[in-house]
């Protein structure tokens, strides 16, 4: 979990440590708020803010593994399990 | 973009306006050859974008090549108001009987290109508008239309001028006015147009400025002047601040952070999108608001660049708060803006609801936008609310002259007259 001032993006530890997902958020996310570092899904804090509620990395991981938490409002953008 | 003399000649002689003889020296040397050629007496000027060449000893006059030469020298040396001369102008100075002027500009209230004449040339023609009112003729015309003579003939005659000399004038004037059309001036004059011993009209001197936005659309011209890519020609360099505001935009390839100009006053403008920026810079003088700055927004810029932008203007001394005014958006996200602009509040340590005079940004994404005002207390406003209004609140609130000037209910171009939606901490 990592917050910003605007936004929060939480993953799941079960699925933090996949490499193949790691490296398809971080090719997914358009302001690059996803890092693949060695294989493990890591957020990158001071882009967090930039993020433009597009959901695609939501529909690139497992069901509700990836969830976007908008701090203003309490709302979580979040796949259907 | 300020054209040199010699440049402004130049378009005058491509578009069939007789000038006086005289060419551009950029030596003392030159200035002899030139002096020589014209064989006969010269006057020198120097080539500077500024005014005051006369007081500052930047014109000169020669009889012989070898006192045109001395006088180059010294032209060529001489700044005028901080800025050095491009080179020399060494042009026939002509038995003169009568000088006259001749103009186009833009009215920006009208939005039409204006003929100006007088018969009273030599001296600011807003001199004479303001000492001789009745010697100046003004006529509006078309940019869509054919430019048709009978006009400039009409501004011409209105000042008196009859028979040979109107219909002399008259082809003049309007060519001023097409080339003006032609190549996107903004500004385009002859003073003096003089009239020679021999009854004949010709341009002793010319001044023009092309709208730095159509520079792309002349470069041929451009290119035969010899002005090339790299010169801005603005009337002065960009200050500290301007700088900055350049660098924001240019480190970060996301949205237009641009055209950032520093002014005297106490509110900041985040401003932008489509023409808004100029129209809400306007409003907010025209309610009696001391604008910070200008600048152009949009274009979808990043959170960090809004809120780069918005940290540069609220660290300008002397801002109070600052106004996030725009026309409606299409591409540029208000959430994305306000985000920016209210974290650039927090990090400086400000409270957005007092920093923020007003959010006025309708358009995509507007009710995620709204929803982030509304958490940090921001006044905003959606599109019921003319950008006009928008910009008097600002001014309110900032305590400038707005309420004196209050425009009647109903009587704001673009307002709806439906209750506008604002959110008040
Ligand atoms: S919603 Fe889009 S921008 Fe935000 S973190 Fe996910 S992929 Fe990135």
């Amino acid at each position: 979990m990592a917050d910003g001032m605007f936004i929060q993006v939480e993953v799941d530890e079960s699925v933090r440590g996949d490499a193949e997902l790691a490296q398809k958020l971080a090719d997914a996310c358009p302001v690059d708020i996803f890092e693949n570092a060695g294989g493990r899904v890591e957020i990158v804090p001071a882009n967090l803010d930039e993020c433009v509620l597009c959901e695609l990395c939501i529909h690139a991981a497992p069901p509700g593994a990836v969830r976007v938490r908008k701090l203003y409002s309490g709302e979580v953008l979040q796949s259907a399990d | 973009m300020r054209l040199f003399e010699y440049e402004s000649r130049q378009i005058l002689e491509r578009e069939g306006i007789p000038v006086t003889k005289a060419g551009v020296a950029r030596t003392p040397e030159e200035a002899e050859r030139i002096a020589r050629e014209i064989a006969g007496p010269v006057v020198l000027k120097s080539q500077v974008l500024t005014g005051g060449r006369m007081k500052a000893g930047g014109v000169k006059f020669a009889d012989t090549p070898e006192e045109a030469r001395a006088h180059a020298e010294h032209i060529l040396g001489l700044e005028i108001n901080g800025h050095m001369p491009r080179g020399v102008l060494v042009g026939h100075k002509a038995p003169i009987a009568k000088e006259l002027y001749a103009g186009v500009i833009y009215d920006g209230t009208r939005k039409l290109p204006t003929f100006v004449f007088s018969d009273m040339g030599g001296i600011d023609i807003e001199e004479v508008a303001e000492t001789h009112p009745d010697h100046i003729g003004r006529g509006h015309f078309s940019t869509i239309l054919p430019q048709m003579d009978f006009r400039a003939k009409d501004v011409i005659a209105s000042v008196g001028i009859t028979g040979g000399d109107l219909n002399k004038l008259t082809p003049i004037l309007s060519k001023l006015a097409r080339l003006f059309v032609k190549y996107d001036m903004t500004l385009a004059e002859i003073n003096p147009l003089a009239q020679l011993e021999d009854g004949s009209f010709v341009a002793v001197d010319a001044h023009m400025d092309m709208e730095n936005e159509a520079r792309g659309r002349h470069k041929a011209l451009l290119a035969e002047l010899g002005v090339g890519d790299e010169e801005t020609r603005e009337a002065r360099e960009p200050t500290p601040f301007e700088i900055e505001g350049e660098r924001i935009d240019s480190v970060d390839h996301r949205g237009v952070a641009g055209n950032v100009t520093e002014f005297d006053g106490n509110l900041g403008l985040v401003i932008g999108a489509g023409g808004g920026s100029l129209t809400l810079f306007d409003a907010v003088r025209k309610y009696g608001g001391r604008p910070a700055n200008y600048c152009e927004i949009g274009g979808n810029p990043s959170v960090s660049k809004a809120c780069n932008l918005t940290k540069l203007v609220l660290q300008k001394p002397g801002v109070d708060k600052i106004a996030v005014m725009m026309s409606i958006v299409s591409n540029t996200r208000v959430d994305i803006v306000a985000r920016g602009v209210i974290k650039a509040c927090t990090e400086l340590g400000y409270d957005p609801a007092e920093k923020i005079a007003i959010f006025r940004i309708p358009g995509a994404w507007e009710d995620e936008g709204f929803k982030i005002l509304e958490r940090y207390g921001v006044e905003y406003c959606d599109r019921s609310v003319s950008m006009h209004e928008a910009a008097r609140r600002a001014v309110e609130k900032i305590g400038g002259q707005a309420a004196a000037q209050t425009p009647a209910a109903g009587a704001e171009e673009g307002t709806s007259g439906a209750a506008t939606e604002v959110t008040q901490p």
